[in-house]
């Protein structure tokens, strides 16, 4: 189970970095959108992966020997709705960039920083 | 005492709270100023209390350590909380003067509060995911911040600052996935121990993962770009408090956790510091030589000076981890304060860009007195507090036999007078090309009040630090010798240890 999440984790990433470097913004956007999901896989898989056994213990009784971890699961949900928040913001600053800049080449945008012209 | 540790947080929150709903009235931005100067009161207590009685930790919601999210402040935390207050209060009021209703119906000083709550967040929390959670607070509202108003400049900067931030972040989630799967743990206090039972190997890895996060968040070599590109953009106010506390937020997080928790293969990991910070202390001052708008030279020399705070981390002794510190508190106060400056040169001579401006020191003698005060305190020249934050750095690499270290400090100090002193030359010596005279006096009343009294304010301390630095450095001392010896940190978190 582990190694098809190892995979699945790497296949995600290198997605990512392909699509990050491929100069568009666009596809920036999407390349981080498949990044932070493998980062949270990552995270859930860091709490060991268990097979059908919630963390619900009955009052008084002991815990069992194997139940899923619940944290792990807690703070992929948190870094899941961050991320949400974050993404949204990012979109619409990429669609308010192609509306002022008329352009999603970073290579094209030097309004901030200028190309000197050579002396 | 745990609501002294939850009062810095709180305060903030619920001031963007109360600024949100009176954006559209001009009461806003005396809330701002309130709820800052409230923050600097608790700080204040914060402080005292520290100094009373060592680290103090409170635990939220009363899940005891290592299971629920732990506040927990020492020296360092405690300064830092303390100094982020100061520059509250003095940009929330600059910002009466700098921010226009349109900016303020926009939510600026909602914004602003957030900002101060994640950073005082970030300095204060003693759990590794909480710090995440911090992080992000701080930068969506500095997202925020950043593109507010939306020049096609500031959404430039902004795209390029959001990216990169937004990769950092990753980094940083991904490195406490891995450490918790390592480790099963994410207090920090726990961490410090938990970690000896761990694949060492593995241990380095995850390490320069977190290395990478902060670097980005700190703007070291070559992890920078996204500074230069976006902190010239936005209004000055918000250049002012990003230049003076968003870079070290990602200082402060290296500093902890390579000091509490990845202080196992110091010969690998501080080796890469080291080199890190001479290349980020010659890159930047090398790229303000270049730039020719007192913003963009401005932030050039954030990413150089956070090369100075690294080498202290990186030599790790006792000494450089006291420079580091009273580094960071020096060139929050002095960097903040440049940018204040430059925000009243661009209001009466009518830009920053240097060549088009001039004449401010026949014409506005006082802007120049306190231009010249974090002006060269910045390059370090005695008796300012800039000069002892190297000397103290300085000393600590020739100690350890540093002497290329040391040489490159102290090169970079004489640069870095060259950037001054060209901003002093053009935009202050030679007269104005359009030869109007910029005077203070064209200000308002109340905006020359506005801007005038923090700048002078900030000064001031500056020069108190530089002429008394006793009292500091004793400080530095103390907080120094609490990151290398963390005992009374896991203690005051997890209780006594057998």
């Amino acid at each position: 189970m582990e190694f098809l999440f190892a995979i699945t984790i790497g296949v995600l990433v290198a997605a990512a970095v392909y699509l990050m470097l491929s100069n568009h913004l666009l596809r920036f956007i999407f390349g981080l959108v498949l990044i932070s999901n493998a980062a949270n896989l990552t995270i859930f898989v860091a709490g060991r992966l268990t097979d059908g056994a919630p963390p619900l213990i009955p009052e008084g009784a002991d815990a069992p020997t194997l139940a899923a971890n619940a944290l792990p699961q807690a703070l992929v949900l948190t870094a899941i709705v961050i991320g949400f928040g974050l993404f949204a913001f990012a979109i619409v600053l990429v669609f308010r960039a192609w509306t002022s800049l008329n352009s999603l080449t970073p290579d094209d945008m030097r309004l901030a920083e200028p190309e000197e012209a050579p002396k | 005492m745990s609501w002294l540790l939850a009062l810095p947080v709180v305060i903030p929150f619920l001031t963007a709270v109360l600024a949100f709903l009176t954006r559209q009235s001009p009461l806003g931005r005396w809330i701002s100023v309130a709820g800052s100067s409230l923050l600097l009161v608790a700080s204040i207590i914060l402080m005292a209390t520290v100094l009373r009685d060592g680290v103090i930790a409170g635990q939220m919601g009363n899940w005891p350590a290592p299971f629920g999210i732990t506040l927990v402040a020492d020296l360092l935390s405690a300064v830092m909380v303390l100094i982020t207050a100061i520059v509250a209060v003095a940009v929330s009021i600059y910002a009466i003067a700098d921010v226009d209703e349109g900016m303020e119906r926009l939510g600026y000083h909602a914004l602003f509060n957030m900002l101060i709550a994640g950073v005082v967040g970030a300095f204060i929390t003693g759990d590794l995911f909480n710090l995440y959670v911090w992080f992000e607070v701080m930068l969506i509202a500095s997202f925020g911040l950043l593109v507010l108003g939306g020049r096609p400049e500031q959404i430039d900067g902004g795209v390029k600052y959001v990216a990169l931030n937004l990769v950092s972040t990753i980094m940083f989630l991904t490195g406490i996935g891995l450490l918790y799967g390592m480790t099963g743990t994410l207090n920090m206090a726990d961490l410090a121990s938990a970690v000896d039972g761990a694949d060492q190997r593995l241990l380095t890895i995850v390490a320069v993962l977190f290395m990478i996060a902060f670097g980005v968040k700190a703007a070291v070599f070559p992890l920078f770009f996204w500074l230069p590109a976006s902190y010239h953009t936005p209004a000055f106010s918000v250049s002012a408090v990003f230049a003076g506390l968003l870079t070290k937020v990602g200082v402060y997080a290296l500093l902890r956790m390579f000091t509490l928790v990845f202080d196992h293969d110091t010969a690998f990991t501080h080796t890469i510091l080291l080199w890190v910070a001479g290349l980020t202390m010659v890159v930047g001052v090398l790229g303000a030589a270049a730039q020719s708008d007192m913003r963009k030279i401005l932030s050039f020399h954030i990413v150089s000076q956070i090369g100075y705070m690294i080498l202290g981390l990186a030599l790790l002794t006792p000494l450089a981890i006291v420079g580091a510190v009273f580094y960071l508190v020096h060139h929050i106060v002095v960097k903040a304060n440049l940018f204040l400056i430059a925000g009243v040169a661009q209001r009466i001579a009518g830009g920053t860009e240097l060549s088009r401006i001039g004449g401010l020191y026949k014409s506005a003698p006082l802007l120049a007195v306190l231009f010249v005060v974090p002006a060269f305190s910045l390059a370090g020249f005695p008796p300012l507090s800039g000069f002892w934050a190297k000397f103290l750095l300085v000393k600590a690499a020739l100690d350890v036999q540093g002497w290329i270290i040391a040489g490159i400090a102290l090169a970079v100090g004489l640069l870095t007078i060259y950037s001054m002193t060209k901003i002093w030359a053009q935009a202050f010596w030679e007269p104005h090309p359009d030869g109007v005279e910029p005077k203070l006096s064209s200000l308002s009343n109340r905006e020359r009040a506005a801007m005038l009294i923090p700048i002078a304010g900030l000064a001031i301390l500056t020069v108190v630090i530089g002429t008394i630095p006793e009292p500091f450095v004793q400080f530095a001392e103390a907080s120094a010798a609490q990151l290398l010896d963390p005992t009374a940190y896991i203690t005051a978190v997890l209780g006594e240890q057998p």
